[in-house]
């Protein structure tokens, strides 16, 4: 951004209400006609040049294989726009956008579409000044990964100059195990240097997830209490109320474990269990999360401590709903989990003989993410057992989504003569609390690479060590005969999942 | 639901407040700050309207004072709370006696612990450091466009600045101070002269030609343009001008040398939007103390002078980025030292 010869003027560290606005660059995205484009992708691009952050020479390609002219795609956008977009419709915004939207139709293996790819890379370049800064995002399958990079490459299109920049953006999975995670990173670090590859896990971009690092680290009232002399036990959720829906080509196989535990689930892990970080750059941020991971082990028994699920045909949320097996596509003998909980523990002064309980499934009884460490009972109770038998263990809990905020929860008297305690909650909204609705996690991200900005990117190290924890899971489960255990449609999971904390003397939280 | 109390006190106020709170059955509190609006009743309408809609980013208790003289006494309110309003709003009306001591009135609605900030949308005292109600307040927000002479106005709060002021005609100019610093991100090239085109008496334009002058340590020209407020602004290099250009108050173009011209949305603000990004921050802002204070001092005369006594400085320094930073840290050291004289009285 500012040059290396004199500093920018008019910028000045204490000016705050300046925001940084990304350099002219061109975003071309692959796969553009999925899903995750026209609900996520593009509504962001709008929302961040309707806040001002987008340059005045920004472009967007689309490439995908469609008999498209460039106003069909834009036309396309502006339909996604409409019904996806947090910030309101307006027309000049929208007028900036679409002078620099073009569309390259064509087949990813095909040299002439890349050739006119690049034609209208270059051209932009001169039509709207985005002088040779183009990020690459990969929405399509990873099987495609490599076709796609060596395009680029083979049309120069991955070339790192000084003064401008190349990157490439990935979505996951990043991978299916280990050495498939090394493969694809080999696939793409053997074009994009690893500084110019952004792996986006939009959990990290989500306001609360940051919030995390603020909560743990700007206070002083968490901290002291952040390890195993007063916690005994961390749960971490994420729910889905649907079904698989139109995933099944997608789901089928890969099972909920690679899809969500190995990214999400641990990225959250790595983010309540590491040290402070010596600062907030990159290096030092990634250099904690890689501790942790490192520290992670998956369980010794994983016959006691893993537990699987497919979610059976019933009702669920008032709607009667197709089990997993009678899904469409779906092949009624597959034996792909939709429900995995796992038992964690970290070897280090920190969190030794504290389990970290993770558990993620499909149709469960609502949507939500939640971080839950909960605490050991008071060493010495001076009050009669009958006073307290209404009361739980104190809890943080860390609400993710959908309703972002922190739950504190403590005894208290219930009114009356006798002494009685009870658990109440004491919530924080996110929401409620703050002037801006907070910014949607793709706007963040799509921010931030094209600002070259990486702290909320996973880096390869990290996928590998997340799948180092997760591979003799996975193992285990393959080598399993049986189906994985049925559970009711909008319930919480398994029995053996119940059983499974219970061995510990713990319950799931109900979140 | 709207509550009248007629002829009420502060406590009777507070009380209300806590029981329709509870009887709506949701006792948790997210509001995060006070909000003390300043009008009388013909801006009365349109600051209810206002801050309503900014109470919807920004979840707090609003109180608006609207005072009236009179011979009696009174002090009437009326409570906003539920269906459709955003956190709790307040109405109180003062006539006569009361009304010369709103404070007593105001102090007990604060919300604990939690910043209070004040907005005059129209006519803001004189003497701020004297006002009763605006010594309750952290940050104080002035709109020098609500004066019939603004430069006048922004000149006389530059005068008795105090840490937390702040006007919105310079919030108006947050999207054009981005563009202008992002185009120098992308075009570092020295700028040589400013000129800024904007609508007669408008304040902002000011401010502009203040920041400018004193960042750039440029001369800056301005014009008188059909508006809607600010129309134009250039700055030349060796190569060409570095141009925005908003005609229309919505979609302004955007040029730098040897670039094609884009487009560029530039909407002007409403004051939902603005009172929200003021909102958003609640330490004093040192930008626009240091570029206020230069109206006073205004004239391109003692920018040279004071530019010829930094090159002064700066030759003692070594390298070429050292004299850069050194140009900037006298208004830095100049801007901390107000803090902490104010902060400490």
């Amino acid at each position: 951004m500012t040059t290396d010869l004199r500093p920018n003027p008019l910028r000045d560290l204490q000016d705050r209400r300046l925001p940084r606005i990304a350099g002219p660059c061109v975003l071309v995205i692959f796969g553009v006609t999925g899903d995750l484009s026209s609900k996520k992708l593009m509504p962001a691009v709008y929302d961040l040049a309707n806040r001002g952050l987008l340059p005045p020479g920004f472009a967007l390609v689309g490439f995908a294989r469609r008999d498209w002219a460039h106003q069909d795609f834009a036309h396309v956008v502006h339909t996604a726009v409409k019904a996806h977009a947090r910030t309101p419709f307006r027309e000049e915004v929208w007028q900036q956008l679409s002078e620099g939207i073009r569309f390259v139709p064509g087949e990813i293996g095909d040299e002439e579409s890349f050739n006119h790819l690049a034609e209208t890379i270059a051209d932009l370049d001169e039509a709207r000044g985005t002088g040779g800064n183009h990020a690459f995002y990969l929405s399509i399958p990873p099987g495609l990964f490599q076709t796609v990079v060596d395009q680029l490459r083979s049309h120069g299109l991955a070339e790192q100059h000084p003064g401008r920049w190349s990157r490439v953006v990935i979505e996951k999975p990043f991978g299916h195990d280990l050495a498939s995670a090394r493969d694809l990173n080999r696939i793409v670090l053997s074009v994009f240097p690893a500084t110019s590859v952004f792996r986006i896990d939009h959990y990290l971009g989500k306001e609360t997830v940051q919030n995390v690092l603020a909560l743990r680290f700007a206070n002083e009232l968490f901290e002291p209490v952040w390890n195993n002399n007063y916690v005994d036990q961390v749960q971490i959720t994420m729910a889905e109320d649907i079904g698989i829906g139109g995933r099944a080509g997608y789901f089928d196989g890969i099972g909920i474990a690679r899809d969500v535990v190995q990214n999400h689930l641990l990225q959250l892990l790595a983010l309540t269990a590491m040290e402070e970080p010596n600062s907030f750059e990159a290096s030092q941020l990634r250099a904690e999360k890689q501790k942790v991971l490192a520290a992670a082990r998956p369980p010794k028994r994983m016959d006691l401590y893993t537990a699987r699920g497919q979610y059976a045909g019933g009702w669920a949320g008032g709607e009667k709903v197709k089990g997993y097996l009678d899904e469409d596509r779906i092949p009624p003998d597959t034996r792909t989990e939709t429900y995995a909980a796992i038992r964690l523990d970290i070897d280090n002064r920190r969190w030794a003989g504290v389990p970290f309980y993770l558990r993620t499934g499909k149709r469960l009884a609502r949507r939500v993410t939640e971080i839950a460490l909960g605490f050991k009972r008071a060493p010495h109770l001076p009050f009669a057992k009958t006073d307290t038998e209404e009361l739980g263990y104190n809890a943080v809990v860390l609400r993710i989504q959908p309703d972002e905020g922190v739950t504190l929860r403590f005894g208290a008297k219930v009114p009356g003569t006798q002494m009685e305690i009870r658990d109440v909650n004491m919530d924080f909204a996110y929401g409620e609390a703050f002037t801006e609705s907070s910014p949607e996690a793709y706007e963040r991200l799509i921010l931030d690479v094209l600002l070259g900005d990486p702290p909320l990117f996973p880096q390869h190290e990290e996928v590998e060590l997340s799948w180092e924890i997760l591979d003799p899971v996975l193992d285990y489960w393959a080598g399993l005969p049986e189906q994985p255990e049925p559970y009711e449609p909008g319930s919480w999971g398994p029995r053996s999942a119940e059983e499974m904390l219970a061995r510990d003397g713990f319950s799931w939280r109900r979140p | 639901m709207i509550i009248n109390l007629e002829g009420t006190s502060s406590a009777k106020i507070s009380a209300e407040l806590i029981r329709v709170r509870r009887s709506a059955g949701s006792p948790a509190q997210g509001m995060v700050l006070t909000l003390i609006i300043v009008c009388d009743d013909s801006e009365f309408p349109s600051a209810l309207e206002a801050s309503m809609a900014a109470g919807r980013e920004h979840p707090s208790r609003i109180l608006l004072v609207v005072t009236a003289p009179g011979r009696n006494a009174a002090l009437d309110a009326e409570v906003h709370i539920g269906e459709g309003t955003p956190g709790e709003v307040v109405v109180i009306r003062m006539r006569g006696a009361v009304a010369a001591h709103p404070a007593s009135v105001i102090r007990p609605l604060l919300l604990p612990d939690s910043p209070v900030v004040i907005w005059w949308p129209g006519k803001a005292p004189r003497n701020r450091a004297d006002d009763e109600l605006a010594q309750l307040a952290m940050r104080r927000m002035t709109d020098a466009a609500a004066s019939p002479r603004p430069l006048a106005a922004l000149k006389a709060r530059a005068k008795d600045y105090t840490a937390g002021d702040t006007d919105l005609s310079w919030t108006r100019l947050t999207p054009w101070r981005a563009l202008l610093a992002a185009a120098l991100d992308q075009y570092p090239a020295k700028i040589k002269s400013v000129s800024i085109e904007s609508e007669r008496n408008n304040p902002s334009a000011d401010l502009l030609a203040a920041w400018l002058r004193t960042r750039l340590k440029v001369q800056v020209t301005g014009k008188v343009s059909g508006g809607p407020g600010l129309t134009s602004v250039r700055m030349g290099t060796a190569a060409g001008d570095i141009a925005i250009t908003r005609p229309d108050g919505l979609l302004a173009s955007y040029a730098v040398p040897g670039q094609p011209e884009r487009l560029v949305a530039l909407k002007r603000r409403n004051f939902t939007e603005l009172l929200s990004e003021e909102l958003r921050r609640m330490d004093p802002d040192q930008v626009y103390e240091h570029t206020v204070k230069s109206l006073l001092d205004g004239g391109p005369k003692k920018t040279a002078s004071r530019r010829a006594a930094e090159k002064g400085t700066a030759k003692k320094g070594t390298a070429k980025k050292g004299t850069a930073k050194k140009a900037a840290d006298p208004a830095r050291t100049a801007a901390k030292k107000t803090t902490i004289t104010t902060g400490s009285r």
